[in-house]
């Protein structure tokens, strides 16, 4: 009966899909109101499929159950059966509620944000394919079809970060993080092909009954763990491979919303998960991605303090809080990374979505020195950026406040945690709070610093009901999380916790709830003074900025610079690459592969020049060598 | 009393050097035409002495078509070698050398 229901679950990516085709090729003849009715649509349609799946999933009363629904066999090659099937549990369907349900929010806002772009019915064809591929790769029941899907999302966002690709420098955005994220797709495929050598299988829950064998520390699964991290690396826009994502906002918005803050990005946190048995069985690993975790959060927030375009400190935010949720998975606290995705989702999400707004009011202005003021003019945006603002500082109440906090507590008290992973954790919250708050006095407080012929206006409805909506679910999206301390019981984490990986040291021994206490009362302060700096900075005593990045010039210019991280790789690879090419174009292309097809037609010339001369033209010579020719013939008959 | 074959056999060997000869080494195309006939011929008599020598008429038929052939040959030779005369006012061989480089 249940099994029936859970069936259906194909049709959930099979709507996007649907609406990928018919907006794909019939895009043009259906007109724009059709095209956004049939591309948000069917997202509803899959969200609602969705949140019937979950509904029955929850009422199965059956803690971690797994249901794999397999639609046909797709590779059949000696050893390797592979199959096109999907696995329902827990974390793919909160990972699909969660997709379906911010895809169908964006769509809408498309609609509006959209409105009279040439590309209209392409952009929704695109975003239909990304849902579709981001769908596939949460369902998949193997390590194949996942990277089918992770390949696909890496396409749809190639396509959407170059969407104005008649300006050169979209493109080129588009190109670079296509060939950023091949580094860590390399890293996945190497890591999925040495998963099937060692376990002769790609699907997961077979590979996972197989790890009893295995103890802690097992070279092969760290070596596993490692590489499959090389690719979330990429995915996830984590160091050292970050560098593509701030490049991404070149993109609609929209698309930066979808796909580079609530989905895709989140892709490597969501194979890390999903991983979770392999990664408990590597504590190296594990360290290893708690390291890179808060170093990135630490670094990309420090770049975001300084930025002046509003969609790259967004960026370098999600970069930011993506390594928050690193963080956590490196310290085995799995459920609280994956609250943190789905919180920060939506938060995230918000704020582009709201960012879009705000430059649609300003005629695509994107330079927060050119705003300001602006709280009078767009109201609703204000209010909603401000909850996302106030959600991702960590501020009681909001949703950024539980899973922040809880990765926090989990990175203090967690065994392969400690106070230093805190410590930074807690710094860089700090300074989230400080650059989001900086965001929202330059853009909506102080003077208007936008040019007075613009008719600053509010976006319209469809753009402004998809604000509201997550900015309810960045408040109330919290509540399935609150912890135990609060009076709550964690709901999400004993959702989860039968389909993640538990550490093999009991977690609950380090605890004690003053201390949870003290750290989570210390982080909501740091949360707030850096909220009341900013305030200072930027409204009370407007001349610190100046003062202060005087006094910290080479500070700020590192930070401003992005710590010249782009012109190195310029010229640690890209220029060298430039290099190594140049030489093979001029030494081996020129010479070698040239001088090949060239001497095969001087060969040809030379030798014919010579032989021309047999045609003399003499009728007697041509008969000589014709009798000459029959006598060797008979001779060769008659004396062989 | 006929004579033997071999008789038969070194005229036409003789007989075909003569026209080999002629082809190569005349320079008028209508001497080296004759040339050809002689070669031919040379064939027509071998064919002919085989004939008698095996009982077998076969050789005397293939005489007949060589000898057709050979007819529509000097047709079609004699009006290509009229058609060049009108334009070159020779008829030497080495003067007929436009097919070459």
């Amino acid at each position: 009966m249940v099994n029936s229901t859970l069936n259906m679950v194909w049709l959930i990516p099979l709507f996007p899909l649907i609406g990928f085709l018919l907006n794909g090729l019939l895009g043009k003849r259906l007109g724009d109101k059709t095209v956004g009715i049939i591309g948000s649509g069917v997202m509803l349609l899959s969200f609602i499929v969705s949140v019937y799946l979950l509904l029955n999933y929850l009422g199965l009363h059956q803690i971690g159950a797994e249901f794999h629904s397999t639609l046909f066999n797709w590779i059949s090659v000696a050893d390797l059966q592979l199959s096109v099937s999907f696995q329902i549990d827990s974390l793919s369907l909160l990972m699909v509620v969660m997709i379906t349900g911010v895809a169908f929010l964006i769509h809408v806002y498309s609609i509006g944000y959209m409105h009279g772009d040439e590309g209209f019915a392409r952009f929704f064809a695109y975003m239909n394919l990304f849902s579709f591929m981001m769908l596939v790769l949460v369902l998949a029941d193997n390590y194949i079809l996942m990277f089918l899907g992770w390949e696909g999302v890496g396409l749809c966002s190639y396509l959407l970060i170059g969407f104005w690709y008649e300006d050169e420098e979209n493109a080129s955005a588009g190109k670079k993080a296509f060939i950023v994220n091949r580094i860590g797709d390399f890293g996945f495929l190497l890591g999925a092909l040495l998963l099937f050598i060692t376990f002769g299988s790609f699907q997961y829950s077979e590979i996972f009954s197989q790890l009893e064998g295995y103890s802690v520390g097992d070279g092969t699964i760290t070596a596993i763990t490692l590489l499959l991290f090389v690719g979330a690396i990429g995915k996830s826009a984590q160091l050292p491979l970050y560098v593509w994502l701030p490049d991404a906002m070149a993109g609609p918005t929209p698309v930066s919303a979808l796909i580079h803050a609530a989905t895709m990005v989140t892709a490597g946190v969501y194979m890390v998960a999903r991983s979770s048995f392999l990664y408990v069985l590597a504590p190296t690993s594990m360290t290893v991605i708690a390291i890179v975790g808060v170093a990135t959060a630490l670094f990309a927030a420090s770049i975001a303090l300084t930025q002046n375009d509003i969609k790259k400190v967004l960026a370098y935010s999600t970069i930011s809080q993506l390594g928050y949720m690193f963080l956590a998975l490196g310290v085995g606290a799995f459920s609280a990374g994956m609250f943190h995705l789905l919180t920060h989702a939506f938060f995230k999400g918000l704020m582009f979505l709201a960012a879009g707004s705000v430059m649609h009011a300003l005629a695509n202005e994107q330079d927060l020195r050119f705003m300001g003021g602006l709280r009078k003019k767009i109201p609703k945006t204000f209010i909603t950026f401000l909850i996302g603002a106030l959600a991702i500082s960590g501020i009681p109440g909001f949703s950024g406040f539980f899973s922040k906090d809880e990765i926090l507590w989990q990175a203090y008290s967690s065994p392969a945690g400690g106070f230093w992973f805190w410590l930074v954790g807690a710094f860089a919250a700090g300074l989230t709070a400080f650059y989001m708050f900086r965001l929202i006095f330059l853009t909506f407080y102080g003077e208007a610093r936008w040019k007075p012929e613009t008719h600053a206006h509010e976006s319209p409805g469809k753009m402004t009901i998809p604000l509201i909506i997550l900015a309810l679910l960045s408040v109330v999206g919290g509540y399935v999380g609150v912890p135990a301390l609060l009076g709550g019981d964690n709901r999400i984490h004993h959702y989860l916790e039968s389909n993640l990986a538990k550490l093999p040291v009991d977690v609950t021994i380090h605890q004690s709830n003053s201390l949870e206490f003290t750290l989570m009362g210390i982080s909501v302060f740091i949360a707030i003074a850096a909220i009341y700096v900013a305030y200072l900075f930027y409204i009370k005593r407007k001349e610190l900025p100046d003062l202060t990045t005087a006094k910290i010039r080479r500070a700020y210019n590192l930070s401003f610079n992005k710590f010249y991280v782009d012109e190195l790789y310029d010229y640690l690879f890209v220029q060298r690459l430039i290099t190594v090419s140049k030489w093979l174009w001029n030494k081996f292309d020129v010479r070698v592969i040239d001088g090949l097809v060239n001497g095969a037609g001087e060969l040809l010339i030379v030798s014919g020049r010579h032989l021309k001369k047999v045609q003399s033209g003499l009728v007697s010579g041509y008969a000589l060598s014709l009798f000459i020719g029959s006598l060797m013939m008979i001779g060769y008959y008659f004396f062989r | 009393m006929t004579p033997p074959i071999e008789y038969y056999l070194w005229f036409a060997a003789v007989l075909f050097a003569i026209g080999v000869a002629g082809v190569l080494l005349r320079r008028n195309v209508i001497i080296v035409f004759m040339s050809i006939e002689l070669m031919l011929n040379a064939v027509n008599v071998t064919f002919l002495a085989f004939s008698r020598q095996m009982n077998n008429v076969d050789g005397q038929i293939f005489v007949f078509f060589v000898m057709t052939l050979a007819a529509a040959e000097v047709a079609v030779g004699l009006a290509i070698i009229v058609a060049v005369f009108r334009n070159k006012e020779s008829i030497n061989v080495e003067d007929m050398n436009l097919l070459k480089w």
